[in-house]
């Protein structure tokens, strides 16, 4: 198992967020989390990450204990994510948010990067290749030289994606593929999620509320209500549960 | 012409700082009017004055803006920076003998290891609280200076001398050749920080932190470098003036100087070198200029001249609104589009 997730907890306060979650994601397979608004999703993505710290309980990636590291440890283990209201870093080109998912695989120190010395000026040329693939890959070119904070929503998306694809991750957590999306754009995006898992073999966790994507693409699928988990299995399975058919599915 | 793009062979053209034949003779241009234009004017003292005082702004003002405009971390504590770099190179000169250009770099240093004690709480504190942390800095350099009177002369201040050797810089003219290859070197530095990992990593902080965060930049050390950097700029940028200058006070470094040069990025751009460089001379332009044209309305109308220096700082403080109001992206934003103008003439897009 390559993520494994034990009793873990989360208060503000007095509400919790998520109480006892336990389950674990295979590798490189399309896990989902559904489940109505302020279920605790996010905050499990945040827990993840550790932007959010536990009161109680594991997350372990790959044997490692994540609980106690900071975002910026925990994604040296090649953890990336998006965010539900697209994160980026708006006054910078397409370009340079993905040259951003590099930060970890830039080894130069600063004062090298100030001097253009050496490595930094061939590791500045290696790794804008890198990003020029994923570029390609999530056919952005176009894009690729424009201020993002000036481009659709649409294609902030696909960037947002695109960065967390430059840091070549070994787990892809995706908040809300398709919210604000049309139809074809939500088309593509399943697509590029698709070929993700198949193509670069990349384990997914998927949050999102459109349940023709979930069915379509999930190899896995839990459900949670309330910060608590409800359901999980396969998209048949979890398709006919009586309780996710009450409390999320709407009867 | 009007081109739609360039095609570039490898991406290591295009990070290149010579990108065209064009950029480069215009840097040709400039370098050969830099080593010309003091030797054009030799006899015009003034206007090497004014280029030297800019000069040294210019070192200012690209700290401040890798502080405040490209990480985010406003800080009015600048002039508190410029303060102990003047100090450090004067004392270490005066009292302990050191030669001139050890006592510049060490004065960078000196004051980059305080940027980074004043930068310490900016992993707790943000906004208006560091802000305040900086003016706090600030206000103890200052009383440290004014009352420490073995150390620092007090009030009445503290000569500065200037020898390399024997050699003794004593010219507006050799200061202009010894300012301007640093204002070169630190400019290039700022540049390629800029424009590679680390200058991102500051940028993406600025932007969404926490986004930052999730990518792997370890927001303590990228602030923590930011704070360095400004303050070796700025401690660099003191020890120069204080050897230009020749003797320095407490009053050379009022608190008035942080905000003239948080005006400075600000009308210039914020985020951006080549910003920092049109704000520091702007902002010592102009107001050489309003003296310049008081001082001739004053031929004609003799009262005007007290009207004129009495309005001055209103005049100034009118062009930093407008900038805020018109023009966010400060003189590099128009410089963009005038260019972007150009390059797509007689095109309207
Ligand atoms: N920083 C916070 N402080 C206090 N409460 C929070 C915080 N973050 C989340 N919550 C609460 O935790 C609960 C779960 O929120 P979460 O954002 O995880 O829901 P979600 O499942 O992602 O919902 P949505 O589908 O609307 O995105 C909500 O009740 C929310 O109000
Ligand atoms: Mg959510």
């Amino acid at each position: 198992m390559m993520l494994e997730i034990e009793s873990l907890w989360l208060n503000f306060g007095g509400i919790t967020a998520l109480s006892d979650i336990n389950f674990s994601i295979e590798e490189g397979k399309i896990s989902s989390i559904i489940g109505p608004n302020g279920a605790g999703k996010t905050c499990l993505f945040n827990c993840i990450t550790g932007i959010y710290k536990t009161r109680m309980g594991s997350i372990r990636f790959l044997g490692r204990e994540l609980v106690g590291l900071k975002p910026y440890q925990i994604s040296k283990l090649k953890i990336a994510r998006t965010f539900q209201n697209v994160e980026l870093f708006n006054k910078l080109t397409v370009l340079d948010n993905l040259l951003l998912g590099r930060h970890n695989s830039i080894k130069s120190s600063f004062l090298m990067s100030g001097i253009f010395w050496g490595k930094a000026c061939s590791e500045e040329t290696e790794n804008r290749r890198r990003v020029e693939e994923v570029i390609d890959f999530l056919e952005m070119e176009k894009w690729s030289k424009h201020i993002v904070g000036n481009l659709p929503y649409g294609i902030q998306k696909r960037t947002e994606l695109g960065r967390a694809l430059s840091m070549n991750p070994k787990l892809l957590l995706i908040d809300e593929v398709s919210s604000g999306m049309n139809a074809e754009e939500t088309e593509d995006m399943s697509r590029f999620i698709l070929d993700i898992k198949e193509e670069m073999g990349i384990t997914i966790i998927l949050v999102e509320h459109d349940m023709r994507v979930i069915m379509d693409i999930s190899d896995w699928i839990m459900v949670l209500d309330f910060g608590k988990k409800i359901a999980d299995g396969p998209p048949e399975e979890v398709k006919k549960d009586p309780m996710v058919i009450r409390s999320y599915l709407g009867g | 012409m009007a081109t739609c793009g360039q095609f570039k062979t490898t991406y290591r053209e295009d990070i290149k700082v010579w990108k065209t034949l064009w950029l480069k003779s215009w840097f040709a241009f400039l370098f050969m009017l830099m080593i010309l234009f003091p030797i054009l004017n030799p006899a015009d003292c003034y206007l090497l004055y004014i280029t030297n005082i800019c000069g040294i702004a210019v070192i200012g003002s690209i700290g401040l803006n890798m502080l405040s405009g490209v990480t985010g971390q406003i800080s009015i504590g600048h002039a508190a920076f410029l303060a102990i770099g003047a100090y450090t190179s004067a004392i270490l000169t005066a009292t302990l003998k050191f030669p001139f250009p050890i006592a510049l770099i060490i004065s960078g240093f000196v004051a980059a290891l305080l940027g980074l004690v004043v930068g310490l709480p900016s992993m707790r504190i943000k906004g208006l609280y560091l802000l305040l942390s900086t003016m706090a800095f600030y206000f103890i350099t200052l009383y440290v200076l004014v009352h420490w009177k073995s150390l620092t002369g007090g009030v009445e201040g503290i000569e500065v001398q200037t020898k390399i050797g024997s050699f003794e810089l004593d010219t507006d003219l050799k200061f202009y050749f010894l300012i301007m290859p640093i204002v070169v070197l630190l400019t290039a530095f700022a540049r390629n920080f800029l424009h590679t990992k680390p200058g991102r990593a500051c940028i993406a902080i600025r932007d969404r932190d926490i986004a930052a965060e999730t990518i792997g930049v370890n927001l303590f050390k990228y602030k923590t470098i930011a704070f360095g950097i400004s303050s070796f700029y700025a401690g660099i940028a003191g020890s120069l003036f204080g050897h230009y200058i020749g003797w320095i006070t407490p009053e050379h470094f009022p608190f008035s100087l942080s905000i003239e040069y948080l005006a400075m990025i600000i009308v210039g751009g914020l985020g951006s070198v080549l910003g920092s460089i049109f704000g520091a001379i702007f902002i010592i332009a102009v107001p050489e200029g309003i003296r310049l044209i008081s001082h001739f309305l004053s031929n004609i109308y003799p009262d005007v001249i007290m009207k004129f220096i009495d309005l001055k700082g209103v005049i100034f403080g009118l062009i930093i609104i407008s900038f805020l109001v018109f023009e966010p992206e400060g003189l590099a934003g128009r410089w963009e589009k005038i260019k972007i103008y150009f390059k797509n003439w007689p095109y309207a897009y």
